[in-house]
């Protein structure tokens, strides 16, 4: 039998962030409007594999999926064993416009899930005019801890398997066993401290629903997707920051959770397509209201 | 003493099943060969005590049983686990984390082992699901 090839290519582009030399290992497939994915804390790119294998996003758009630095193939930086990895507001804006910058991407669309939507709302705040729309899925300005973290990272519990273990009932029921388990073996293989790092991001720094009212849709389109069974961020958090923006365009997803791009690849594209659509288009954008 | 009444013995019956649902499954024995511990699991007002010996359920006994120790509970009311024993339960009804962020579920004790042993607890709580899917 012949091997399907997909595809998908991985490369490595060498990024300075914050001033400090990084290789950032980023995959792409497709062709047409970039469409720069970012993963959810503590996993990486591979969360993408579905949307840059479908036929129906790669005809119109350039997807491209890198890994944050400690995170998938991107090496830490140099002298990384002496130091406590911490994800901040700064750090992953600095991250995102430099990987754009470094593939010198014209005006890309962004789509990030969990911290990474978060990031995109403050990617909508300060950075509008730089993006064509943005996509958060999973996202919300803030949403109420739901356990202590320090367990991530301790000599005598597992790292990967904790971190399995924590977010395997954030994905819905519905999911197929084979798509949450991949979702799963993404968080297994994290390296230590790297989810709980992230997650300073998400639990530390402060909160900055203030600056929702900021975000001029006008600019740059926002959309926001969030799985119903997601309960770290719920659907209520997801429409409560949306409140603050006007013209932000909300859909909650049945039966999908807190990684709707890889644990049901099949139920999420019946929401993200429609988007995906829209902004192409132009159709149904830039309403103010 | 507060009587104790069994509104929905459909419960205790899921319960009372799950040394047969935990010891034929060669998957979870393999997931917590590393564990012995002594748990409670509180149906409603109907404490059940589960002795776990590598991972196998040796004994389990219902409550309440005088003086008897445990070292990690998790607690709900009988509706929480009614939910949470569906097939495909509903949001907030369907890990018992989440149920714990929306105050269902007390998870209570030492929970080193929990968490060294998540996905190991996390199906363990979640087995007689499997009778539901069963029924159907």
């Amino acid at each position: 039998m012949a091997a399907t090839v997909e595809p998908i290519v991985g490369r490595y582009a060498n990024v300075a962030i914050e001033g400090r030399p990084h290789r950032i290992y980023f995959e792409e497939a497709g062709r047409g409007i970039p469409l720069v994915c970012l993963h959810t804390a503590g996993a990486d790119g591979r969360q993408f594999h579905h949307m840059m294998n479908d036929p129906a996003i790669t005809e119109h758009f350039r997807v491209l999926a890198f890994d944050l630095p400690w995170h998938g193939k991107s090496s830490p930086p140099d002298g990384f064993q002496d130091e406590d990895y911490r994800l901040t507001t700064a750090s992953y804006v600095a991250a995102i416009r430099a990987f754009c910058a470094a593939l010198a991407l014209d005006k890309p669309v962004v789509l990030g899930c969990s911290i990474g939507g978060r990031i995109v709302l403050r990617l909508a705040i300060d950075h509008a005019a730089e993006f064509r729309a943005l996509i958060g899925l999973e996202s919300a300005a803030s949403q109420a801890p739901w356990y202590d973290t320090s367990w991530l990272h301790r000599p005598d519990v597992h790292g990967g398997e904790v971190c399995a273990g924590l977010v395997s009932g954030l994905m819905a029921p519905q999911s197929p066993a084979a798509s949450r388990w991949e979702t799963l073996w993404h968080y297994m293989q994290g390296g230590p401290g790297v989810f709980k790092g992230d997650l300073y991001f998400y639990r530390a720094e402060p909160d900055w629903s203030a600056d929702l009212a900021r975000i001029d849709t006008r600019v740059c389109p926002l959309h926001l997707l969030t799985g119903e069974y997601d309960f770290s961020c719920t659907p209520e958090d997801t429409m409560r920051t949306a409140q603050h923006i006007a013209g932000a365009q909300v859909t909650v997803m049945p039966e999908l959770g807190h990684f709707p791009m890889s644990e049901n690849p099949a139920q999420f594209r019946r929401y993200i397509l429609p988007v995906l659509d829209k902004i192409r288009t132009g159709s149904g954008e830039s309403q103010n209201g | 003493m507060t009587e104790l009444r069994v509104d929905h013995p459909d419960l205790h019956g899921m319960i009372e099943r799950l040394p047969e649902l935990v010891n034929r499954n060669a998957v979870l024995l393999r997931r917590g060969r590393h564990l012995d511990l002594d748990i409670m699991i509180e149906i409603g007002r109907v404490p059940y005590y589960a002795s776990i010996e590598s991972g196998r359920i040796a004994r389990l006994d219902r409550g309440p049983l005088l003086m008897r120790s445990w070292a990690l509970a998790v607690r709900g009311p009988d509706d929480a686990w009614r939910q949470f024993w569906q097939p495909f339960p509903p949001p907030h009804f369907h890990d018992i984390f989440a149920l714990a962020k929306c105050g269902q579920f007390r998870i209570e004790g030492d929970l080193h082992p929990l968490m060294a042993n998540l996905l190991y607890f996390k199906d363990l709580l979640a087995a007689p699901r499997r009778l539901a899917e069963g029924l159907r």
